[in-house]
């Protein structure tokens, strides 16, 4: 499986654009989930999530599979544009903060989405995970922190950050096992 | 190496993320390609990921890819730089608005200093015809006064320089029969500030002095050439000088010049 994707990735890279439709059918969602846990803008992070795609197709030489994975890659690509997006001029009359909102402050409610795309949603996702993780995983995967930002942030140790984050993925590990 | 310890650290968790450093993400992948396991772990937290993130999304629409492949393609116009042009349009209609209205403005600068000047020669015309109109009702006066002074009924009488100016003199042209006489007062001194000259007319047995007027505006009056009334059988004519507008009686002290009229 991990062959597949490297074979994948380097025809991508090569301007495959066959390869560019199977990887953004991949990814695509979970890019604009992430922008929109950042931005909190359904029809804006849809915007954003095409210019992400369009940008890595761009720069896809950039890529190189030793330094990270390939979805860790343009997830960093897309929370920067996103960022940038909510640090710009056209979000600033919305009383929205990075700092003070997470992922979970989404426009919920539309269950027609999990039932189109088989997803589960994110209430039962989190389900059982304490705020304390929610917040180490906003940070993490959405906000794009480092492991030392993130330990600022919270005023944790380094140590703590990473045997906590162990422990709330694995948290919801096991949701989704359910 | 202990695997299970490592995996256990959360190190990897961290990797998903894109948390650690470009040397800590060398070593993670040099060991994943080395231990299945550890590969194995990393694709589980980044499926986990995957689902936590797909469920914040509000759902790409279907078309989207075909969007994306045309803006990815050099030969159509990307939207991306349409948005700018737009952007500069805005500006540039902005500059070229703030350019016309300075170039009004200037405009509208130089057609007040133009107006400005227009005014400023018509009040200079003004001035000048005024100027003629005074010189022509100076030289209708002047005329009008030689008319009558070379008319033969006008007695001229002289009038010497007294004491107080020796040097002085005035000369009387009486009409006796309009009861009239024109005082030419070029051979007096200009009268200090706050004084007259006041004409008067005298009958010698006893000496009686009568005003006859004030030479009033003696230098505004470029001929000082004076018209007045006389009333009196004069037998004589003085000029003093007095405090501004005249006196009841003549100041004998101040006589500038006298002069009996011929018999």
């Amino acid at each position: 499986m991990a062959e597949e994707l490297n074979r994948l990735i380097l025809k991508f890279q090569n301007k495959d654009t066959v390869a560019f439709e199977k990887l953004y059918g991949m990814y695509a969602e979970n890019i604009c989930g992430v922008i929109n846990g950042i931005i909190k803008n359904p029809e804006r992070s849809q915007e954003l999530c095409q210019d992400v795609f369009v940008r890595i197709w761009e720069k896809s030489a950039a890529y190189n599979p030793s330094k990270g994975r390939f979805f860790t890659w343009i997830l960093n690509i897309a929370r920067n544009m996103a960022i940038d997006e909510l640090r710009s001029k056209s979000h600033k009359n919305q009383k929205q903060n990075l700092n003070t909102t997470t992922f979970v402050d989404i426009v919920t409610g539309s269950d027609n989405l999990d039932n189109a795309m088989d997803t589960i949603g994110l209430e039962s996702l989190l389900k059982g995970l304490k705020e304390k993780c929610i917040l180490l995983i906003d940070l993490l995967y959405f906000k794009g922190y480092t492991q030392k930002e993130a330990a600022e942030a919270l005023e944790k140790p380094l140590g703590t950050i990473k045997t906590r984050l162990r422990a709330c993925i694995s948290k919801l590990r096991k949701q989704l096992k359910q | 190496m202990d695997i299970e310890k490592y995996i256990a650290s959360g190190i990897l968790e961290l990797y998903v993320a894109g948390a650690l450093s470009d040397a800590e993400n060398i070593d993670i992948q040099a060991y994943a390609d080395a231990h299945p396991e550890i590969q194995q772990e990393i694709e589980a937290i980044e499926a986990a990921i995957l689902q936590l993130t797909k469920s914040t999304s509000p759902g790409m629409p279907n078309t989207a890819f075909e969007v994306i492949k045309k803006r990815s393609n050099p030969d159509v116009v990307s939207l991306t730089t349409k948005k700018p042009v737009f952007t500069y349009l805005g500006w540039a209609a902005s500059l070229l608005f703030a350019a016309g209205m300075l170039w009004m403005y200037l405009e509208k600068d130089k057609l007040s200093t133009s107006i400005q000047l227009v005014e400023e020669e018509r009040q200079t015309l003004e001035e000048q015809l005024d100027g003629l109109k005074e010189t022509l009702a100076d030289k209708e006066q002047t005329e009008r006064i030689l008319q009558e002074l070379r008319s033969k009924e006008i007695e001229v009488v002289a009038l010497g320089g007294q004491n107080v100016a020796p040097t002085s003199y005035a000369k009387v042209y009486w009409n006796k029969k309009e009861r009239k006489v024109y005082v030419d007062g070029k051979g007096l001194p200009e009268p200090p500030e706050g004084y007259d000259y006041q004409v008067w007319s005298l009958t010698l047995q006893p000496l009686t002095p009568t005003s006859i007027g004030v030479l009033s505006n003696f230098k505004g009056n470029s001929t000082h050439i004076f018209e007045l009334k006389n009333d009196n059988t004069s037998e004589a004519f003085g000029i003093t000088l007095e405090p501004k507008g005249g006196s009841e009686t003549p100041n004998l002290e101040q006589l500038y010049t006298l002069g009996t009229v011929g018999p």
